[in-house]
């Protein structure tokens, strides 16, 4: 099994750290900089940002926090959004970016990924995507999980992928932002479609979730929120947890 | 004085700010005289090596950088630019690099020589050093400040191969594959890793790098 990273998801209504919960609207928790230093100073694998207003005039503020957070932490920093053009990436990578994250306008527009993976190397591009569960298959949805695409999660994430994806961050519609677990036959679908890495996102209530996620669901990476910013986990203990279950992650140096 | 070679990469923010961190006085430059007198050099890369070496020769820097190489200015290139002082690369046709460090980069395999399905590509994520096979400790190096089975952050889908065996100081066993990690002799140093990006454990070694 390769190393598995412990990724801290920050969504950012600018210039704001926020956090949807379901059927509530979203709730402020403070400066985003703030927790990602702290994350890193709890030995954070990576953390993702997710920019959840994603209009013109509020992305300048989201590229700050990038700017601010990247000048004293040290670890990757992936930026998602909003992005529509692939002056937007170049803007995010400037800022101090590693990776993006692209979903609606993958969606839109597939040419996006080949463009971006020509310019930047596929290495530098995550294709995010929102999965909603019907019946036994799931459907890609956009725009913040409120838009139905029409398009198969599986053959989505493999297209996507021939098109020059480097990740799949996948998030589940159904368990975002309940705390109720996260979709393990999709992930497990998922990551065993394609032969790039899988980051999952969404619904991860306690440790165990995130056991379940790499043991059954066959992930490559955990992108955490809610237990993080809410103190319910923390990354010292998540990462005792993984040796505990002879999972692979990176050994802290003291 | 560290010269950071500016080719048109968009990210080196993150390189400067990580050499700034750990005491470092930083120049970005394009000017091939600020290059020829950097006392020394860093050459980042992110993206694919044609368009890197592209940029690179379009500006007339390959040739500047070769040549303050060979007079002794120390060179540390990181990620794609460890691979761009290499001889050539397969990444998507045949493309010389720099010609510094003899060897060839080429893809990382996803399937063992069985072929079977065995590994995700790109490389990403957190992975151990170990010591190449010829080295039994890095005294001496660059890697001087650093404990095999410390991890640094990988980010790629092509990999560096050489036959010299004194050139390789680390490596990382990547699915069961080993992955050129660090080279490294007299003068030029490489890091498949990003430095900038691996935390304390990676500011350690750009802060031996500026001791040099």
């Amino acid at each position: 099994m390769r190393n598995v990273r412990l990724i801290a998801r920050l969504d950012v209504k600018a210039p704001n750290l926020v956090k949807g919960i379901q059927f509530e609207g979203l709730r402020k928790l403070g400066d985003p900089n703030g927790f990602a230093q702290k994350y890193y100073c709890e030995g954070v694998d990576e953390i993702y940002y997710e920019d959840i207003v994603a209009s013109l005039y509020e992305r300048n503020n989201l590229l700050d926090i990038v700017e601010k957070t990247t000048s004293n932490i040290f670890v990757p920093v992936t930026v998602g959004g909003g992005l529509r053009h692939v002056d937007d990436v170049a803007a995010a990578l400037r800022a101090g970016a590693d990776k993006v994250a692209i979903n609606t306008e993958a969606i839109r527009r597939p040419e996006i990924i080949q463009e971006v993976a020509d310019r930047f190397g596929s290495q530098c591009l995550v294709l995010s995507i929102q999965a909603k569960q019907q019946g036994d298959r799931w459907e890609a949805y956009f725009d913040n999980g409120r838009e139905r695409s029409g398009v198969d999660v599986l053959e989505w994430a493999e297209y996507g992928q021939n098109l020059g994806a480097g990740e799949i961050l996948l998030t589940s519609v159904d368990r975002e932002g309940t705390s109720k677990g996260f979709d393990l036959p999709l992930q497990k679908a998922v990551a065993e479609k394609v032969e790039i890495p899988v980051i999952a996102s969404g619904g991860m209530g306690c440790e165990q979730d995130l056991i379940d996620a790499i043991k059954t669901g066959g992930v490559d990476a955990v992108a955490m929120a809610h237990v993080l910013h809410y103190g319910i986990c923390n990354l010292r203990d998540l990462r005792e947890a993984c040796y505990a279950e002879n999972i692979p992650v990176r050994r802290l140096s003291n | 004085m560290i010269t950071i070679v500016d080719y048109g990469i968009v990210n080196l923010r993150n390189i400067v700010r990580a050499l700034e961190h750990v005491g470092g006085k930083v120049l970005v430059s394009r000017d091939g005289k600020d290059i020829e007198e950097a006392e020394r050099l860093v050459l980042p890369g992110v993206g694919a090596f044609a368009s890197g070496m592209t940029e690179l020769r379009s500006r007339g820097l390959d040739e500047v950088i070769v040549n303050a190489v060979n007079s002794g200015t120390p060179i540390l290139g990181i990620c794609l630019g460890m691979q761009m002082l290499f001889e050539k690369s397969l990444e998507n046709g045949c493309h010389a690099g720099l010609g510094l460090i003899p060897g060839d980069v080429v893809p990382i395999p996803r399937r063992d020589p069985n072929g079977l399905k065995k590994r995700k590509v790109p490389h990403v994520g957190w992975s151990e050093l170990k010591l190449a096979p010829q080295r039994s400790s890095w005294r001496g190096t660059s890697l001087s400040g650093t404990s095999p089975g410390e991890y640094v952050y990988f980010l790629h889908s092509f990999m560096a191969t050489t036959e010299e065996v004194n050139w390789p100081l680390a490596q990382c066993i990547y699915e069961g594959l080993p992955v050129v990690a660090a080279v490294e002799s007299e003068n030029v140093t490489g890091l498949q890793f990003h430095p900038e990006r691996s935390g304390p454990v990676g500011l350690s070694i750009l802060e031996r790098f500026l001791k040099i």
